[in-house]
């Protein structure tokens, strides 16, 4: 049976990550893809790179991160932020990432799903949600929001709506982040991961507030996610993906071994 | 050296990167005079059946694969290159090369594991039973895992050429050999380490066989 996914996510700016990572080591890194490269032999099972540089010049850096990304780690790889156009995913692709994810962009341009869907096959696009928890209206009958721009802009948009029509344009994968969770490291938001995850034939990568390995658990099981983002828990040397993954396997999660 | 088809299907580069990283020199081209030059053939892609075949027709590259698999150079078909080596494909209802006799099928909507429906394609890190001792399936461990993005799975008429079991639901066949042809459903070249393994298993050898 498949693995459920373990998914570092590491945010770039410049070429340089946002926030060194601490390792077990105590060694402050930089570098993305030397962090690529540790989580990599961790066992990570993907790895998503978050570019928010906004600046040409800084995105024909990222452009080389990729590369070099590439050159040395041998499993799949998705670049996000700012990317809106065919030429610019054709440029991520090229320089060797799997997949594109789109979030923002994709909410005022939903056609560049199903464009970049017949242009690169629908494994290559991922449909980033960025997700709040909102009064149900008519308008929001799942109770659940989609926001942009960082979370700071409302749309109005039901998110299970927008799930669906996702993966109707053509979307291979949604990588679902909570807001609400974000930052907070108190777990998942296991009611939205489980209603999306469910009402999609698309797999679901769960995003926002993992802690602990619990959290990773939970979401996995209840939240029925079929991958996990995990940011700062790694990050900041609490966990090791090895850790993790070991504790998820005691707890009869199926996931990958490093062999 | 090693050739890569380049026959417009997906990203062909991601390969070349796996074998630039275990030194092993390469080409990627269309040209068929050069890869007949090459001592390997390696056959990805990423795409759908009915565009890669017109794809291979236009440049002759259909009646090269055929012979090169009939003149026992090594070949591996890797993703859509392990679909359109059997006789036909449910995907655009396409005629494929018919090396391998078989067809290529599309998961069945209601496929289901343990806990419920499975998503479709088939994403993700799988595992790979394999039960033969072949060359190249040599060294990788029984609880190795392997990458996989595909909604079509092949059937082969005769099961004596699996080279590889995996389940997703129901039992498929995620790998083939027959002669100097091995073909893998999964992307072995993002399958970390046991990936690497296989394709540096394929570049020794030397495309001979026996069970």
């Amino acid at each position: 049976m498949l693995s459920k996914r373990i998914i570092p996510c590491l945010d770039v700016r410049d070429g340089r990550l946002t926030k060194g990572i601490k390792f077990k080591e105590n060694i402050d890194i930089g570098d993305p893809v030397e962090a690529a490269r540790t989580y990599y032999e961790q066992g990570a099972d993907e790895i998503v790179f978050y570019d928010i540089t906004a600046s040409s010049e800084g995105r024909a850096i990222m452009l080389d991160v990729v590369k070099r990304v590439a050159e040395t780690i041998f499993i799949p790889f998705s670049v996000g932020g700012g990317i809106k156009t065919l030429e610019e995913m054709r440029q991520v692709i090229l320089a060797g990432a799997e997949k594109i994810s789109l979030n923002s962009w994709a909410v005022k341009n939903p056609e560049i799903i199903s464009e970049g869907a017949r242009a690169f096959g629908n494994q290559c696009i991922v449909l980033g949600m960025d997700v709040r928890e909102a009064p149900v209206t008519r308008q929001i009958p799942s109770g659940y929001e989609i926001v942009i721009n960082g979370g700071r802009t409302p749309t109005a948009l039901d998110a299970l709506w927008w799930a669906q029509e996702g993966e109707r344009l053509g979307a291979g994968e949604i990588c679902l982040n909570s807001i609400d969770a974000d930052g907070t490291q108190n777990g998942y938001e296991l009611t939205l991961t489980e209603m999306i995850s469910t009402h999609v034939g698309i797999p679901v990568i769960a995003s926002g507030g993992a802690g602990t390995p619990d959290h990773l658990l939970d979401v996995l099981t209840k939240g029925r996610a079929d991958a996990a983002l995990i940011a700062s828990m790694v990050h900041y040397q609490r966990y090791t993906i090895s850790e993790i993954k070991g504790f998820l396997s005691e707890h009869s999660v199926k996931v990958r071994g490093l062999w | 050296m090693i050739g890569i088809v380049d026959y417009k299907a997906g990203n062909l580069t991601s390969v070349a990167r796996a074998l630039a990283f275990l030194n092993e020199p390469c080409v990627v081209t269309d040209d068929c005079k050069i890869l007949d030059r090459a001592s390997h053939i390696i056959f990805p892609g990423v795409g759908a059946a009915g565009t890669a075949m017109a794809n291979l027709r236009e440049k002759g590259l259909d009646d090269h694969l055929r012979l090169w698999v009939q003149n026992n150079k090594p070949v591996l078909g890797i993703c859509l290159g392990s679909q359109v080596i059997f006789d036909s494909s449910e995907e655009d209802d396409t005629a494929c090369l018919g090396i391998v006799p078989g067809v290529v099928k599309r998961f069945p909507p209601d496929v289901r594991g343990e806990d419920g429906p499975l998503k479709i394609p088939h994403m993700g890190w799988n595992s790979v039973d394999f039960p033969r001792r072949h060359p190249v399936f040599a060294d990788i461990s029984r609880d190795a895992e392997f990458y996989f993005v595909h909604s079509y799975y092949t059937a082969p008429d005769d099961e004596s050429v699996v080279a590889g079991w995996t389940d997703y639901g129901m039992r498929f066949c995620s790998a083939v050999a027959r002669g100097s042809l091995v073909a893998v459903q999964f992307h072995l070249e993002k399958s970390g380490r046991p990936g690497l393994t296989l394709l540096t298993n394929f570049c020794r050898w030397r495309g001979d066989y026996a069970e």
